[in-house]
Order: C-alpha cells, then sequence, then structure tokens
C-alpha cells in the first residue's frame, strides 16, 4: 500500500470517525477509504442504542417524580417531628447527615463543599447513558455514525445543568430524538426534538401559554418565546435566515400548548409529550408569510415541516455539517453541493452524508480541525484499547477540561471551531489529561508500535522521533496522545 | 531538545508575553492616573443574607431566625459592623477591611428576578437582563465591551476563573481562562518534547500550550524551575476558593495582565443543617473571606484601586426550615470591598423582619435593587456611561439609576 493509500485511510478514521483502534482498522480503511465508511452506513439500525438501566423518557421521567414525592414527604415529616421536639430534631438531622460534623468542621484544607452524597437517581441514570455512549464509542468501527449522532446532539443541545428533569432525560432525548433521525429525514428529527419532553422543558415550552387560551384569560402567565426563538435562529433557519421578530412570536404561539403531562397524569401519561388545547393560542397565525389555520398541534406540525424545508434551513445546516467535518471556513463549493443535495431530496440526511464522503474537497482539505475534548478523550480511548467499565474515566477528565458532557453552555451547544480549543488553558489541560492517562496504562504497549497501528505511514518524521525517543512508554504514549496527528482531525 | 529553562526564561523576559496581544498600544502612565481592577464573586446556590450579615438590633431577628441567628455574645460572638447589624464571626478579614473603610454591605438588595429557581436566578444575575432566558452573555464581558480601546481596562481580556467561564464574563470581549485543577501537572521533561515537536510540526497548537503553561506559571507563582507543583485543592473546595482568587490576583498583577475577573464559587444552597456562627455556612463565609484576603495580599500595592464585589442570585427564607437550614427567598446581601471602596458602612433601607414586612410573608424584601449597586461601581470605578449601563450592559434598565458614592473619590 502506498502512503498516499494510508493517507486516505487516516482521513477515513479520523475526518469522518472516532480515530484509528490500531487493529487493523488502518489498513481496512486505506484499502478502500469510502468503501469502509459506507459499509458502516449500510449497517441496519447501527445508530440505535438501548441497554439496561436506559429507561425511556416517560419511564424516567416517572421514576424521577415518585422519588421527589418520597424524599418530599420525609421533608415534611422532620419538619413535623422538628416543630414537636426542636431539639431532638436537631440531633437527628445531623445523624440523618453525619458525613456533615456540624460543631467540629473537617480541616479547610481538605474540606469539600458539601458532604458526599449518594448518587441519586438522576446521577444513576445520567451515568448509565454515558457509559453506553462511551462503550459505544470505543467499540465503532469507523465511528462516522457516533459522528453524526454527536454532531445532531450539539445542534439540538439540552444541558444536564439546567434541572434535575434534564439530567435523568437528556440520554433518553439523544436515543430517542437524534439516533432512529440521523441517517433518516431532517424533518423528522426536527418533529421528534421539538416535541420531546427534554426539549420542551429546556426551553421553557411548557410555561409558554396562549394569551388568549382559556388557560391564558384566566392567569397572567403568557408566552415564552424561547423554543420559538431557538427553532428559528439555531435548529432551522439560521440567525440570517431572513426572519424577523413578529415571526418569532408567531411560532411561539403556533407552539403554545406543546407540553409535557404533570406527575398528576391529568393530561395524558405522566412525562409524555402532549398537547394542552386550553394553553393554545386560537386563531390562524402568519410565519414568514404564510398563514397557518389553527388546528391544534397540525398547525405547529405544517409550520415545523415548512421550516425544515426552508431554502435557508438548507443552507445553515450544509454550512454547519461541512464546518463540524472538514474546515472552520469549508469550502463554499462544498456546503452548497450538500445544501443542494439537501433540498433535492426532502433533508435526506443518509444523502448528505454520503455526498459528504463523495466530496473530494473532504480528502484533499488538510486536517486542521482540533477534536473537541469529547472526541479527543474517544480517540485516546481507542488508542490505548481501553473500553471503559465506569463513566467517570471519561466524565470526570472532560469536567477537568471544562466541558462536562451533555452541558454546553447554552442553546447554542458547544463551538465548532479549532480557535475555541486549542485555547491556551485548553491545551495546558490536555497534556495533563494525557499525562494522566498515559501513566496509568498498566503494561503500556510500545508507542512506537502503537503509531504505527494508528497512523502508519500518514505519521510525520518528527512524530515518530519524539515517540521513539521518549524516555519511558508511558511517555511516548503521552506524546503520542497530544500529536498534532491525534489532535487534529 | 530545545533547552526548556531557557524557553521558558524568554516567555519570562519577554515582558509577559503571554499578555502582550499585538493590538494593545503602550499607555502612558499618567501620575496619578487610576488603573482600576475589579473582581466579581458569584456565590452560587443563593446566600443566606441574614446568617451572613445579622440585623441583631432587628427585635423580630432572633425569633426568625431560630438557631441559625447570629448573635453578639455567646461562644461564636459575632462582629459587630454598627449598632445594628453584624458579620458572620467566620469573615475577620472582611471585618478588618471593614474597619479600614475598604469594604461595605448592601443589606436587602436583590436582582429583578423574583422567582425561586436557582438557574433562572442566576441566569438573570449573570446575563444582567431583566428576565431568564438570555445566555448568551453577560454584563460584565459586555461592560469590557462597551469599554474603548484605548482605555486600559477596556484593551485588556477579560479573565475568567473555573472550569467554564462563568456567564457574567462569558460573551463577544475577549476572556482569558484559569482553573486551580487538582490534576497533576505533566512532567516537565513531557512538556519540553512536545513544545518541541509543535515547534517542528504545529506552531500553533505550540503557541497555545505556551501560554497555557505561563498563565498556569504565573497563576501558581511558581518559579522557573519549580517543576513539582504546588499542591493543588481543587476548585470546588473551601481551599480551592482560596486557591482560584490567589490566582485570579497573580495574572491581575502582572503589568499588562487582566483587569476585570469573575470567579463563580458554588455550594451557598443550605438547606439542611446551614449553621450560623459555626458550621457548614461559616466554612463557606470562611473561605469567600480567604478569597477577599488573597485579592488583597495579590494586588497588593495594586488594592488602592482595586474592587471585589461578591453577589449571589437571590436570598434564603427569613424563617428556618425543619432541616435547620433555610429555603430559597429573595432579599439579601451583596459584599463590596478594595482599596477603591468607600467602606466601613452597611448600605441599607432596611425593610423590617415582621411578618406583614417580608415579602410574601417569608423573604427579606429587597429594597434595592442589585443593578444600582453594580451600575454604580462600574460608573464609577471604570467610567462605564449611564446610558451604556441602561442599555447594553443591563438591557431595559434605563429607570434603575447607579447608587452613587460606592466608590471612593
Amino acid at each position: 500500500m502506498t502512503e498516499r493509500d494510508f493517507k486516505a485511510g487516516f482521513t477515513a478514521l479520523n475526518r469522518f470517525g472516532l480515530g484509528a483502534r490500531g487493529d487493523g482498522d488502518l489498513a481496512a480503511a486505506a484499502s478502500d477509504p469510502r468503501g469502509f465508511l459506507n459499509a458502516e452506513l449500510a449497517q441496519p439500525g447501527i445508530a440505535l442504542l438501548e441497554g439496561p438501566g436506559m429507561p425511556r423518557t416517560a419511564l424516567a421521567l416517572q421514576a424521577m417524580f415518585a422519588d421527589q414525592d418520597q424524599k418530599k414527604a420525609e421533608r415534611e415529616r422532620m419538619a413535623v417531628e422538628a416543630a414537636a421536639q426542636p431539639a431532638m430534631a436537631t440531633a437527628e438531622a445531623m445523624a440523618a447527615n453525619s458525613n456533615t460534623t456540624v460543631t467540629s468542621p473537617p480541616p479547610l484544607q481538605t474540606a469539600n463543599m458539601g458532604p458526599p452524597k449518594p448518587p441519586s437517581l438522576e446521577q444513576i441514570v445520567y451515568r448509565a447513558e454515558a457509559l453506553a455512549r462511551f462503550q459505544r464509542a470505543a467499540q465503532a468501527r469507523a465511528g462516522l455514525v457516533e459522528r453524526l449522532v454527536a454532531f445532531w446532539a450539539n445542534h439540538f443541545c439540552v444541558s444536564v445543568a439546567k434541572s434535575n428533569f434534564i439530567r435523568i432525560s437528556a440520554g433518553a432525548f439523544e436515543r430517542e430524538a437524534i439516533r432512529p433521525h440521523v441517517l433518516g429525514r431532517f424533518s423528522d428529527m426536527l418533529f421528534a426534538v421539538e416535541n420531546h419532553p427534554a426539549m420542551l422543558h429546556y426551553l421553557d415550552n411548557q410555561q409558554s401559554i396562549g394569551p388568549n387560551s382559556q388557560a391564558g384569560l384566566r392567569q397572567k402567565r403568557g408566552l415564552n418565546e424561547n423554543l420559538a426563538r431557538e427553532i428559528m435562529e439555531l435548529h432551522t433557519l439560521g440567525v440570517d435566515g431572513g426572519y424577523i421578530q413578529d415571526d418569532v412570536t408567531s411560532l411561539a404561539r403556533i407552539l403554545t400548548g406543546w407540553t409535557i403531562a404533570g406527575r398528576g397524569g391529568k393530561l395524558g401519561e405522566p412525562g409524555t409529550f402532549v398537547f394542552n388545547s386550553n394553553a393554545h393560542e386560537p386563531g390562524p397565525q402568519i410565519l414568514l408569510g404564510k398563514t397557518y389555520a389553527p388546528e391544534g398541534t397540525w398547525q405547529g406540525e405544517a409550520a415545523l415541516l415548512d421550516l425544515a424545508r426552508h431554502p435557508a434551513t438548507a443552507n445553515h445546516i450544509e454550512t454547519k455539517f461541512s464546518r463540524h467535518f472538514v474546515a472552520d471556513e469549508p469550502p463554499r463549493a462544498l456546503a452548497g453541493r450538500l445544501a443542494e443535495v439537501f433540498r433535492a431530496t426532502d433533508g435526506d440526511l443518509k444523502a448528505v452524508t454520503l455526498a459528504l464522503i463523495d466530496a473530494p474537497e473532504a480528502w484533499t482539505a488538510p486536517l486542521t480541525k482540533m477534536r473537541m475534548p469529547y472526541e479527543f478523550l474517544v480517540a485516546a480511548m481507542r488508542i490505548t484499547g481501553r473500553v471503559p467499565e465506569d463513566p467517570g474515566a471519561l466524565l470526570n477528565p472532560l469536567s477537568m477540561l471544562g466541558v462536562p458532557f451533555w452541558t454546553p453552555l447554552g442553546p447554542n451547544g458547544f463551538p465548532d471551531t479549532a480557535a475555541a480549543w486549542a485555547s491556551p488553558e485548553g491545551m495546558k489541560l490536555r497534556l495533563d489529561v494525557a499525562s494522566q492517562v498515559a501513566s496509568r496504562l498498566r503494561d503500556p504497549p510500545d508507542p512506537r508500535e502503537l503509531l504505527d497501528a494508528i497512523a502508519g505511514a500518514a505519521a510525520s518524521e518528527e512524530t515518530r522521533q519524539a515517540v521513539a525517543r521518549a524516555e519511558t512508554k508511558q511517555q511516548g504514549i503521552a506524546l503520542l496522545l497530544m500529536s498534532p496527528e491525534v489532535q487534529r482531525r | 531538545m530545545t533547552n526548556y529553562s531557557a524557553t521558558r526564561r524568554s516567555l519570562l523576559t519577554g515582558a509577559g508575553a503571554v499578555f502582550a496581544w499585538a493590538y494593545l498600544p503602550q499607555f502612558a502612565r499618567a501620575a496619578g492616573g487610576r488603573d482600576p481592577r475589579l473582581v466579581v464573586f458569584i456565590l452560587r446556590g443563593a446566600l443566606d443574607g441574614l446568617s451572613a450579615v445579622a440585623p441583631v438590633g432587628d427585635p423580630d431577628y432572633l425569633a426568625l431566625h431560630g438557631s441559625l441567628a447570629l448573635s453578639i455574645g455567646g461562644d461564636h460572638p459575632a462582629l459587630p459592623l454598627d449598632s445594628f447589624f453584624a458579620l458572620n464571626p467566620a469573615m475577620p478579614v472582611l471585618k478588618r477591611l471593614y474597619d479600614q473603610k475598604q469594604a461595605a454591605i448592601i443589606h436587602a438588595v436583590a436582582s429583578p428576578y423574583r422567582d425561586r429557581s436557582h438557574f433562572d436566578g442566576q441566569d438573570v444575575l449573570e446575563s444582567g437582563y431583566p428576565a431568564p432566558g438570555f445566555t448568551r452573555s453577560g454584563w460584565l464581558n459586555r461592560a469590557l465591551a462597551a469599554l474603548p480601546k484605548g482605555d486600559r481596562v477596556g484593551a485588556s481580556n477579560g479573565l475568567g476563573i473555573g472550569p467554564v467561564t462563568p456567564l457574567v464574563l462569558r460573551g463577544s470581549a475577549p476572556v482569558l481562562g484559569w482553573a486551580p485543577q487538582n490534576l497533576p501537572h505533566a512532567s516537565g521533561d513531557l512538556t519540553a518534547r512536545l513544545l518541541d515537536l509543535y515547534a517542528h510540526r504545529d506552531p500553533a497548537l505550540g503557541e497555545a500550550l505556551s501560554r497555557g503553561l505561563e498563565i498556569d506559571r504565573i497563576a501558581l507563582r511558581q518559579g522557573i524551575d519549580d517543576g513539582a507543583a504546588k499542591a493543588r485543592a481543587g476548585y470546588n473546595t473551601i481551599a480551592g476558593m482560596r486557591q482560584a482568587a490567589e490566582g485570579a490576583a497573580s495574572l491581575m498583577a502582572v503589568d499588562d495582565g487582566p483587569r476585570i475577573a469573575a470567579i463563580a464559587f458554588d455550594g451557598w444552597d443550605t438547606h439542611a443543617n446551614e449553621g450560623g456562627a459555626s458550621g457548614r455556612l461559616a466554612q463557606l463565609l470562611g473561605g469567600l473571606d480567604g478569597a477577599f484576603e488573597e485579592i488583597e495580599k495579590g494586588l497588593s500595592p495594586l488594592w488602592k484601586d482595586t474592587a471585589v464585589v461578591a453577589v449571589t442570585e437571590f436570598g434564603r427564607t427569613a424563617r428556618i426550615n425543619g432541616t435547620t437550614g433555610t429555603d430559597h427567598g429573595t432579599g439579601t446581601i451583596a459584599f463590596l470591598a478594595g482599596g477603591a471602596i468607600a467602606g466601613g458602612r452597611v448600605i441599607a433601607d432596611w425593610p423590617g423582619l415582621k411578618d406583614t414586612q417580608l415579602y410574601q410573608s417569608r423573604d427579606l424584601a429587597p429594597t434595592a435593587d442589585l443593578r444600582a449597586a453594580l451600575k454604580g461601581v462600574l460608573a464609577d470605578h471604570l467610567g462605564l456611561s449611564t446610558a451604556a449601563l441602561g442599555d447594553a450592559v443591563f438591557p431595559e434598565s434605563s429607570r434603575v439609576k447607579p447608587m452613587k458614592g460606592l466608590v471612593a473619590a
């Protein structure tokens, strides 16, 4: 095989995938780079994820409601006892929380901000969901499908920092609204996302009430435009997509009544999407010049379908898509071609992905993108041949790198430019993390062989030398993990 | 192999090469010209203002705040500030600054947010918008962006301390980040080898890593050959509060370093076993006191032109709950400290604590808008215009007038 073949194989695994595992995958990718990727896309159900400890959204939320009710009852019981016997109650509260020493605080040098608590229900589900993704990412053949999942989950992001509601449902949200559609139709994903309880909660749509609806006339609360604004600005048209504030307000009215059935189950099965006609703004609405008749939930479905098919959406999505995979400033012709495929196929995301794989630019543009912290840790896991059994193996370093899993800072998601990730503090922390990962390897492999296995002839002479001259295997592996070959994709 | 020590020395002698942004003009240091610094502590979780700065002179205080109430006598006597208010004994540094007229407290203050969700309350506190849901940028970043680039402060980067830059400092103005970590440092040898590889293969990564190392070195005040890292407490600990502030002060003390910093401290959500003069809250307040001290020590002699403000999303209930703690409330306090502060006073239009005087019969009623206090500091300390403060910095707030006289003339 020629050096050029190796480079193409390396590109397939890194630009499109999660990085080589060094189990012969580089040679396989080098012999037929496009075929290697297409084979992964062709596997039926490849994007789906299920397993023990990962309940569907409604079940997760019902468990959370029950858990909250139980804790509330417990608090009330303690309050009643406290009122009856103040001194006893204090002692009891202290005993119940024996890690908190109220009278003699632990030395300040080691004192944590709070007593260590057993993991909450939300935390248990969150960790199980995270672990399933880390294991999938560690074992995926090319990893293109997991890259697509991560891209779309970031495009339609929710943040577990918002509330326990999101913490317990973020995994189910991704499994139910994102994964089934990454090789399907954009409008289907859009619809699944915008009526999912996690998104409705994250962007406050359950608080949005039509001012002239029955509920609106009864109480003082009104529209919350959060979801409507982000649908247009972030999820579909893009900020320059040609809409105005009136369109945001119209879409917000259209989406009133899109809510979540609460714990009481008055509107439906607790924790599921429901359309509450009592909160829905009556009457037709004009959005982007088109009138939508007042047909309850259909009004919103029709509006979302039109937004998905809007030409601005194709441009917005495909610029972002090619920025993610190819370059911070993607070749304009490439983004344009992908947008054309998006429009011509009515948003067929598999067709768009195949078009990206076909595009010559995707194979000739240099690998200048920085791996995001999650991608870096996954690549490190694959290179060192580790499949985590504890989600902390990735959750902890992600937090140290300032990007806790599923915790973007806002609805615009994690940034997707090299500058954002190659920041001074970011690089410093990556080095410390790489050093730790390498130093904790028992029976570390020979780093020169590792480099050969994951990059082959695509490795630079300088990296080859730096790795070969390392004073220990661990140091060589740390250098390999921090090398441009692994940091860039 | 590059000589690593030489690399570090040249970085060091390069007059703070880390901060020497290409566009930065030489700033004339006019005699007597102020070079102000501003540090904002965000106390996340809602600080119980009534246990931090207690209205011991209010006849209803003791009954309401129960076993958490501070008093002037007893085993842990509170530190009297005037005839009415007393400071939690966990804060001796703040008391000293107060006595030196370098610290003030604003009491019965609140942001415009009137519900009781941490998430939304923090959004409002840090974004500076009158309502939740605006999380793209914070008021401190927009204040930085609103300063003219010819201004010493306006030309500098902001400094965000912590694993994630606090929302208050996020936005279009450039921000430098640093966080104390309990992650061990990579060895100097590994670092040198990697810098050498980057120098040959990827100069952009080399530049970023060099700067990151230099920032860390300055923040931790390590000597050139101090290969073994100082024991690091990790960000989210009491000792970490002190260390975060120490790092911020070290970076801000650099001649062309950042002038504005934000640090978020978590953990103030004291629903159970809050403690009063001692216990959990007192520990946190002790950590905060240490943070004030580190800023003072680290910035001296620049302390005279420094203002530090500590703010929280809302207060806690005036009554204690069934688990010897307090629940989400409304009115609370803000701390101001620094040589630039006209201190030695508690600024309060005291609303009283009788049932009818409490907000919704449960919380300390707010009588001051936190934005007015912050505007007062930004206007008099950094020179921001009232127009910018009422629109770009705190949107839709033009009717909230800056509080006057917070900064020493």
